[in-house]
């Protein structure tokens, strides 16, 4: 008897994890819309491309690709640390991971104003008056990076639901599929940035 | 032999992807110093593809899984490639 309700309960764990990774292909195929729509207009427009790069600040996409990266290290440890029985450890690392996401978006808020003091943003008269390219390719940053950054806050808030259950003890070295089910989506979110950040940022 | 999924990656494994992925990151910052002319998009994608199969073998966990479930990471990466791919070969050759 037992040994069926194992077997059943790990049935239902990949299950889980199965329509979780499904979803994950959705979302690829939404930004991947995006990535084609970058590469018809970069072929098309590749001078103004080029200049539109010029004006993002590499080093604050790189900060950001630092933290992102280290955010998905220590969401991957809190599922070691889960599945070793260590939930203490497992709440720090997602509430680690949790900080490192808002510090993303804090970088991204000082990113955006900067862009808005220049009076670079959707529908500016100043973008108006740039090549016709150019204005593309901002309207591209903002979509892309405003997308990017809608899926951080929805991993966000996902990860502080997932982090209350560690506590309350709902999530176990038993039971864990919400745990492992976050930790995806948020290498999904960081997965996507590392394609944003190259054809974005450095490619200029 | 372990089952699909069992496998449990160590602090110290998962700190070593960590630090391939940030040197991986240096060297796609590095190389903007060069000129690839028009393979420079391409220089920089392939870079990105190296990080992200890392991410998904090790951090998304694919090496442990299951075949199945390997397979269809696999078919839907490629079947991706192929719409973007096609796609803009479409439109070049317009």
């Amino acid at each position: 008897m037992a040994e069926t309700t194992i077997q059943q309960h790990q049935g239902e764990h990949e299950a889980g994890k199965l329509g979780m990774w499904i979803f994950l292909f959705t979302e690829l195929f939404l930004f991947g819309g995006l990535f084609l729509v970058y590469a018809v207009l970069r072929a098309t427009y590749s001078a103004d491309f080029h200049r539109g790069a010029e004006e993002l600040d590499a080093f604050v996409g790189t900060l950001n690709t630092v933290i992102l990266l280290i955010s998905s290290m220590t969401v991957a440890m809190s599922i070691t640390a889960i599945r070793r029985k260590e939930s203490g450890k497992a709440l720090l690392l997602l509430v680690t991971t949790i900080l490192l996401a808002g510090l993303f978006m804090v970088n991204k808020y000082f990113e955006w104003s900067h862009k808005l003091e220049l009076k670079i943003y959707p529908g500016s008269p100043v973008l108006e008056n740039m090549e016709r390219g150019e204005l593309l390719f901002f309207g591209l940053y903002y979509m892309t990076t405003g997308l990017h950054a809608l899926h951080v806050l929805i991993g966000m808030i996902l990860l502080t639901i997932t982090a209350a259950k560690v506590r309350s003890k709902q999530i176990t070295s038993e039971s864990y599929l919400l745990l492992e089910n976050g930790a995806l989506y948020w290498h999904l979110v960081d997965l996507i940035w590392i394609f944003l950040f190259p054809l974005l940022y450095l490619v200029t | 032999m372990e089952k699909p999924g069992h496998h449990i990656l160590s602090y110290n494994s998962l700190l070593g992807v960590l630090v391939a992925l940030l040197s991986l990151t240096a060297l796609s910052v590095w190389i903007t110093n060069f000129n690839f002319g028009t393979l420079s998009v391409g220089v920089a994608l392939l870079v990105a593809a190296i990080k992200g199969a890392t991410v998904l073998t090790y951090f998304m966990h694919l090496k442990f899984e299951s075949r199945i479930l390997k397979l269809m990471v696999g078919g839907v990466f490629l079947l991706f490639a192929l719409v973007i791919i096609i796609t803009f070969i479409d439109y070049l050759l317009r």
